[in-house]
């Protein structure tokens, strides 16, 4: 299913449920899938037009008013465009809004480099206070709205709006703060966020037939890190490779490397984008593009084995 | 009324003395608007600023920080001592307006032109629970350059928010210098009304006018209102009037603090 269609659906429920959740869209109700919300719940649901800087403030108003706003639009403007709204208004002035950014990284596909985010975590992950969910598939979007809405203060999600390859199968339990070892091995860990999860599972596949043992982590939340998982798979294997749908520079890899140099420093590989813009292409073209793919992260595996 | 301005002004001077120097031109253009709303106009409570249903003011212009403390103060929402810890370390009552500090302030502003979109929420958020709560917000003329102002104009009138009232702290100058030297307000009036704004322009230093434009204001219905308070920067304070294009933060020393204090018994 698509994710939007996951949030549609588990918004249309929740908002019956819970009267002071809010929908905020820029001129995107559309294709960000939330157009049946503004006709079910016209009062909660506000569509600004096209001005994403002021719907980060008027989330910030309605969430001073104890309601709890979830704005959407496209990564890089729900992230970049409005970095200092965010900062103050939202995340300074301890307001609690759920801002969705649809189409992170690569996912953005044919809308091309000017709507193709590869900064958007390093944006909003040193923003004080902010945490950061980004999606892997629609089995564990759909637990993890419900728990996202509980949560105080900030939050981003990083979330595809169409469908992508299914992670997890129906006994997944999704639980906040924490990643998930997909697959356990002993030779190396592969952390891999969001839609990265999927290729790096693939890779495992891979590498298992070459009598390589690889760990797969399904990081989830990117802030706050669960240290734990991470630290204990590392302490086991101790050869990292990170796979990350972002630039390379201030994303996971970036987070995890932090971490790692504190508490247990080893060597740490990475696949994402090499510090280059964004350009149209459909999902596999991009992920070559950018050498993303399975044989990708295979490569990257045995380099750090060596 | 009258009587109660002066005293704030007073007040504002005192805790920018106690710093040294602060943002004085503009917190003393917005006493008189502050003076009423407060005494007059807003449903508030200084023993529970968080009641549920009073009425907000959002001070866009987060850097009136000064006089907006000078004036929750004399209302009684804290100690007037407190208003000489201003901008010192660990203070609850920094330069700029913070929420979470300064018991009355209903949100953080600053970062010039956010505080309008917030106080657009707010508008909103009253409408939803249709409770009758009004929404108040200042800006600041320099803040009117901010695109973001426009894009929360807009949206207020497409949504006919007639609980939701604009000031603008028309004192014709920004910290550089006069707005007309930097980038003119135009026909400022216009701007508002043709945003689809009830507008009213004003003596912003005139107690009775800006009371009178408030009561229109309420009682206006099916659209936000916009009122331009044309306001003397340094408002009330001789010397600080003087200062013109330097008086945007300007230091204040004990000697003035004397003078000032003299010109508002």
């Amino acid at each position: 299913m698509d994710l939007r269609a996951v949030f549609a659906k588990t918004l249309s429920k929740l908002m019956k449920e819970n009267d002071k959740i809010c929908i905020l869209d820029a001129d995107l109700s559309k294709p960000n899938g939330t157009a049946p919300l503004h006709k079910e719940f016209p009062d909660r649901c506000f569509n600004v037009g096209i001005s994403e800087a002021n719907m980060a403030g008027i989330a910030a108003g309605l969430s001073s008013y104890g309601y709890k706003p979830i704005i959407l639009t496209f990564t890089p403007f729900a992230t970049r465009r409005i970095c200092d709204q965010v900062a103050v208004s939202i995340a300074y002035a301890k307001q609690n809004v759920i801002i969705v950014g649809t189409d992170p990284g690569i996912t953005a596909e044919l809308n091309g480099g000017t709507h193709m985010s590869f900064e958007d975590i390093g944006v909003m992950r040193s923003i004080p206070t902010m945490k950061i969910y980004d999606v892997v598939d629609e089995i564990q979007f759909e637990q993890a709205i419900p728990e996202l809405l509980k949560l105080e203060g900030v939050v981003y999600v990083r979330v595809p709006r169409k469908t992508r390859p299914v992670v997890f199968d129906e006994n997944y339990k999704f639980e906040m703060f924490k990643s998930d070892v997909l697959v356990e091995g002993n030779d190396i860990t592969i952390i891999a966020s969001g839609t990265m999860v999927h290729e790096a599972k693939l890779a495992q596949e891979i590498l298992k037939e070459e009598n390589i043992s690889a760990e797969v982590i399904s990081l989830n939340m990117i802030k706050p890190l669960d240290k734990e998982t991470i630290l204990k798979s590392v302490k086991k294997t101790n050869h990292v490779v990170v796979c990350e749908n972002h630039n390379i520079y201030g994303g996971v890899y970036g987070a995890v490397a932090e971490l790692l140099c504190q508490e247990y420093p080893v060597k740490c590989g990475v696949i994402g984008v090499n510090d280059s813009f964004g350009q149209v292409g459909k999902y596999d073209e991009l992920l070559k593009a950018y050498n993303m793919t399975k044989e990708d992260i295979v490569k990257k595996v045995k380099e750090q084995l060596k | 009324m009258k009587q109660k301005a002066k005293e704030i002004r007073a007040l504002t001077a005192t805790c920018i003395q106690a710093l040294g120097a602060g943002h004085i031109g503009g917190s003393l253009s917005i006493v008189d608007v502050l003076t009423v709303l407060y005494y007059k106009h807003m449903n508030v409570d200084p023993n529970n600023p968080k009641y549920e249903y009073r009425d907000r003011l959002v001070v866009s212009k987060g850097h009136a920080g000064p006089g907006v403390y000078a004036t929750l103060a004399h209302k009684g929402y804290f100690d007037k001592e407190e208003l000489l810890t201003l901008n010192k370390f660990g203070t609850n009552l920094p330069s700029h307006c913070d929420m979470n500090k300064t018991p009355g302030v209903d949100m953080t502003t600053g970062s010039l032109g956010q505080g309008i979109s917030c106080a657009l929420g707010m508008a909103l958020g009253a409408k939803i629970r249709k409770s009758d709560e009004h929404i108040y917000v200042i800006i600041g003329d320099g803040e009117s350059q901010e695109g973001q102002v426009w894009e929360a104009a807009m949206y207020a009138a497409q949504r006919k928010l007639d609980n939701f009232t604009v000031f603008l702290d028309y004192n014709k100058y920004q910290l550089d210098d006069s707005t007309d030297n930097i980038n003119s307000l135009g026909d400022i009036y216009n701007k508002w009304n043709s945003f689809g704004f009830y507008t009213q322009s004003i003596d912003g230093n005139d107690i009775d006018e800006i009371d009178k434009a408030i009561n229109n204001a309420k009682a206006y219905k099916g659209a936000p209102s916009a009122i331009i308070l044309n306001t003397v920067k340094g408002k009330g304070i001789s010397f600080v009037e003087a200062a013109g294009a330097n008086n945007h933060s300007m230091p204040i020393t004990k000697e003035d603090l004397a003078k000032a204090l003299e010109e508002l018994k």
